[in-house]
């Protein structure tokens, strides 16, 4: 069980060693911005003595900002530090993500927080600051050269017999030192520890169910909230029947403000069955666009449109190519992050300070946002994260924090909020919802002259961030707006090509004023993107609004490639130019035993399994990651059931952390994505979002006959680390839709790929 | 209501609301950190343990169900020191990612497994139907509990 004392005592230790100054509050607003574009913590992160501390014993704490949802960095950074330092994995102990000891890293997303590549610039550099620092010191007291010291487990040695260990030199001092920015990191080649796959090191306490989650974070006096949320979106408070839960054994409290309306109780019980008996009046809000006819809404909606590349030439080439020119429209509903766990957080809102515990991606923002809701100086807010269920994203667990805060601070005790089942599908902020226009045109030569690429994109709130609450459904409900949506036509594109959201297709040439960031070599070339308000929230999304334009991309360079008559290997190839993406796309095709040949996609003669092959590639972001995936797929024509048998992925990332953490991420992404690419879709009625339970929003459960997955790591020299925990999922739905049409010459242009969907296209096909 | 449960192998008694379901009783009166809050309908499997020999869902079941009943939880399999068998073979596996989902999986295959001890694989997946891992962890999974089974065909 977890206490505030605990929470103090881990914190002390650090006090401790950093000294009381390093916490004195500070006037934020008066403070230039943090270095990740952020708010000012009072922990200095130019400073070593922010990241690391050595005790008298030679254990090493680290602190990082960069948190463990079940993505593996935790373990990942403890090789990190005990590679850099050279002690053994069991001398690090690191704390994660803890506003009050670590430095701010802002939010812990996507493939931006891989381990080795979030850490180049802080973690790392802190590692090898300290390294060179012990050995200079030691170099002094052992009076050896550097050049000729060395480190075995956190003990120096020089000729002779001489040593020292790092608890002698530096334990339970402060270094004192400026992070240096020209310390140097360990090259992949010298690695002992890292690179090597290291078992999780949650894994035995999360077997055996000793695990400690935010949902087991218990604080003395502590009472059970829970929200009761509004039937639909837009609906404001009418009225409260205060009366209907007088009666309820254990009721402490009802909150009401604005339109946040909450229970607080003694027990979870008691909190469940006031939630449930709560009499409360609601405005309705406005009708939601019919689903069936949904991408057209989209289309009709004002946008803020944003070009990422624009040659000018397209409309003209399409023009020349009249009945030549090939279309297409991909569609990709809302889907959801679907925690199997629904968020929590406990808070403790006293007078003297505000205590969160969340398991947010965020804590500074989260702070942030606290401070400001509950109107308190956000020097008095400390926000720590503790793990929920896994998150994907922006699941619920930066709202259910403000909840907790909100509960606590009105019956002025620590209150834990557990969501419902309901609370959380009905109102987390969904991966988005699109529509994508794809239109190209074949040059004499048989490759693609021009590739125009338009999409409607449907957004509502995302990451609240250090000021924006209403973002989540809690701040709006509270009466704060989601960031607005700036309606207006694009500007012409400037600077370096920004493929953020995979939205260039890799095998256009993205020029931009004569420099060319793409990755292929298409030079007529067109991208926009018009996002538009979405009638739901909506937020990050494991791979979010990649998956679903690489979806688009590559769906489409397929039906191009089927339309030249032209291999989708060796046609892929023509149009790329970057390296990377072309290695593992050869990888991939060499470790599938890959027969070239156009496909056809002939639609097979009676009933059965037809059986098809296809393949997608990806520059994720555009130079995050490499991926090249070949799925192998079964179609029951008789009843339009799709079912990967195998998956070959070739995935470049760098160099690997952890080879075992890797695998892990990139097997949980090719399922995740085959479920999200199958059977997940967000469903509404006239009013409200339908989708509340597994019943109504489907995943694909354990009894799931998997494919087999086969993984090639493809690792240039010299390479930096990029990220790798959204590379595999970006690639599934297409390699699936294509290996589809590979097998029946039905062409799948919507997710999920719905039996039903898929009937329709082979009747199309045929 | 005072409830009599024997939980993980020790005698508790306990008086709470007997319609508190058993989840919250083994969380909040007890401390477990097995069974989780995953959906509150039995549709998951997270809050799995097993009562009486059998895995139920403990989200749904009200704790006067379980008056006198034998309870055992994640926890009560095994310990980080000595973990069971089929635990054991998660650890070998690396089957595990944000590890909400494990009591339903682990609870959930070991009763396939002690009924029927040479279960196929498409019998251990079939028992495993109501039960969701949304990190989709599903082949480490069921590799781990197919390394679980082979070694109770040797040792049999």
């Amino acid at each position: 069980m977890t206490t505030r004392r605990d929470f103090l005592k881990a914190g002390g230790a650090l006090v401790v060693s950093f000294g009381a100054q390093a916490l004195l509050p500070r006037a934020v607003t008066a403070a230039p911005a943090g270095a990740f574009g952020t708010q000012p913590s009072h922990i200095d992160a130019s400073a070593l003595d922010a990241w690391l501390a050595v005790g008298a014993d030679g254990q090493v704490t680290a602190y990082t900002g960069k948190c463990d949802f079940g993505q593996g960095i935790f373990t990942a950074q403890v090789q990190l530090v005990a590679e850099e330092l050279d002690v053994a994995i069991a001398r690090v102990t690191m704390i994660e993500c803890d506003t009050a000891v670590t430095p701010d890293q802002g939010t812990t997303s996507g493939s931006q927080s891989t381990p080795v590549n979030f850490n180049t610039e802080n973690l790392a550099l802190a590692a090898a600051t300290a390294r060179e620092a012990l050995l200079e010191m030691a170099s002094k007291r052992l009076g050896v050269p550097v050049g000729r010291l060395a480190i075995a487990d956190g003990t120096i040695s020089g000729p002779g017999g001489a040593r020292v260990t790092y608890g002698e030199l530096v334990g339970g001092r402060r270094f004192e030192l400026p992070l240096r920015t020209t310390a140097k990191r360990k090259p992949p080649s010298a690695w002992t520890t890292l690179g090597k796959p290291v078992t999780s090191l949650d894994r035995v306490a999360l077997v055996t169910g000793r695990f400690e989650y935010v949902q087991h974070v218990r604080v003395p006096g502590m009472l059970h909230g829970r929200v009761v949320r509004p039937p639909e979106m837009g609906a404001t408070l009418a009225r409260v029947a205060a009366a209907s839960v007088r009666g309820v054994p254990g009721f402490v409290d009802l909150v009401v403000r604005e339109s946040f309306v909450g229970v607080v109780a003694r027990t979870q019980y008691a909190a469940m069955v006031a939630a449930e008996r709560l009499e409360v009046h609601w405005k309705p809000g406005p009708a939601l666009p019919p689903r069936d006819a949904f991408f057209d809404f989209l289309r009709r909606q004002p946008s803020r449109d944003q070009a990422a590349v624009d040659s000018g030439d397209v409309a003209a080439a399409l023009g020349r190519g009249g009945d030549r020119v090939i279309r297409a429209r991909y569609t990709y509903p809302y889907q959801m992050h679907g925690s199997v766990g629904p968020s929590c957080a406990v808070a403790d809102v006293r007078a003297d300070g505000v205590t969160v515990w969340s398991p947010t991606q965020s804590v500074y923002p989260t702070r942030s946002c606290v401070a400001r809701l509950l109107g308190v100086p956000v020097e008095t807010v400390r926000v720590v994260f503790k793990r929920g269920s896994g998150c994907y994203g922006l699941n619920g667990a930066d709202a259910v924090s403000f909840d907790a805060a909100i509960l606590s601070q009105a019956v002025r005790a620590p209150v834990r909020v557990q969501y419902t089942r309901q609370d959380e599908m009905k109102w987390e902020n969904y991966g988005a919802a699109c529509a994508i226009e794809q239109r190209a045109v074949l040059g004499p030569d048989g490759a693609i002259a021009a590739w125009d690429r338009e999409a409607w994109v449907a957004a509502l709130g995302s990451r609240p961030g250090y000021d924006r609450p209403g973002n989540v459904i809690t701040g709006m409900l509270l009466g704060h707006e989601p960031e607005p949506l700036a309606i207006g036509p694009a500007e012409p594109p400037k600077g370096k090509l920004n493929n953020n959201s995979n939205a260039v297709p890799p095998y256009v040439a993205g020029c931009i004023a004569g420099a060319c960031g793409g990755e292929g070599t298409i030079r007529s070339e067109r991208v926009v993107t018009h996002t538009v308000r979405s009638p739901l929230f909506t937020g990050p999304l494991r791979s979010p609004l990649r998956i679903q334009n690489t979806f688009a991309n590559e769906s489409f360079m397929d039906e191009l490639c089927a339309r030249a008559g032209a291999d989708p290997v060796a046609f892929r190839l023509r149009h790329l130019r970057d390296d990377r993406i072309i290695g593992v796309l050869r990888a991939a095709a060499r470790a599938a035993g890959w027969q070239a040949g156009p496909r056809r996609g002939r639609p097979p003669a009676g009933e059965g399994v037809a059986r098809g092959r296809g393949v997608a590639c990806v520059g994720y972001e555009g130079h995050n990651g490499y991926g090249a995936l070949i799925a192998d797929v079964d179609v029951d024509v008789a009843t339009g059931v799709v079912h990967p048998r195998r998956y070959i992925i070739a995935h470049d990332c760098g160099p690997i952390s952890n080879p075992d953490g890797l695998r892990n991420q990139i097997e949980g992404g090719l399922l995740q994505g085959t479920s999200r690419a199958l059977v997940e879709e967000v469903t509404w009625d006239e009013r409200r979002v339908t989708s509340v339970d597994w019943s109504s929003y489907e995943s694909l459960r354990l009894d799931y006959d998997v494919p087999a997955i086969e993984t090639v790591f493809v690792t240039p020299a010299g390479v930096p680390a990029t990220g790798a925990g959204e590379t595999s999922i970006t690639l599934v739905p297409a390699a699936i839709g294509n290996a589809v049409f590979d097998a029946t010459g039905a062409r799948l242009r919507d997710v999920p790929f719905t039996p039903a969907r898929v009937l329709a296209a082979l009747r199309d096909a045929g | 209501m005072t409830i009599r449960l024997r939980v993980n192998g020790t005698d508790h008694t306990v008086a709470v609301d007997p319609d508190t379901p058993l989840l919250f009783v083994l969380a909040d009166e007890f401390g477990l950190r097995g069974p989780r809050f995953g959906c509150g309908v039995a549709q998951c499997g997270s809050c799995t343990v097993m009562l009486r020999g059998q895995p139920v869902r403990s989200c749904v079941l009200p704790v006067r169900h379980a008056d006198g009943a034998d309870v055992v939880t994640l926890e009560g399999l095994g310990s980080p020191e000595a973990p069971h068998p089929l635990q054991q073979a998660f650890i070998d596996e690396g089957a595990s990612q944000c590890g909400f989902c494990l009591s339903g999986v682990i609870l959930t295959a070991k009763a396939v497994l002690d009924e029927k001890p040479d279960a196929s694989d498409a019998e251990i997946r079939g028992a495993l139907g109501g039960v969701l891992c949304r990190c989709f962890t599903h082949a480490r999974m069921l590799r781990a509990i197919r390394r679980y089974a082979d070694g109770l065909k040797r040792t049999r």
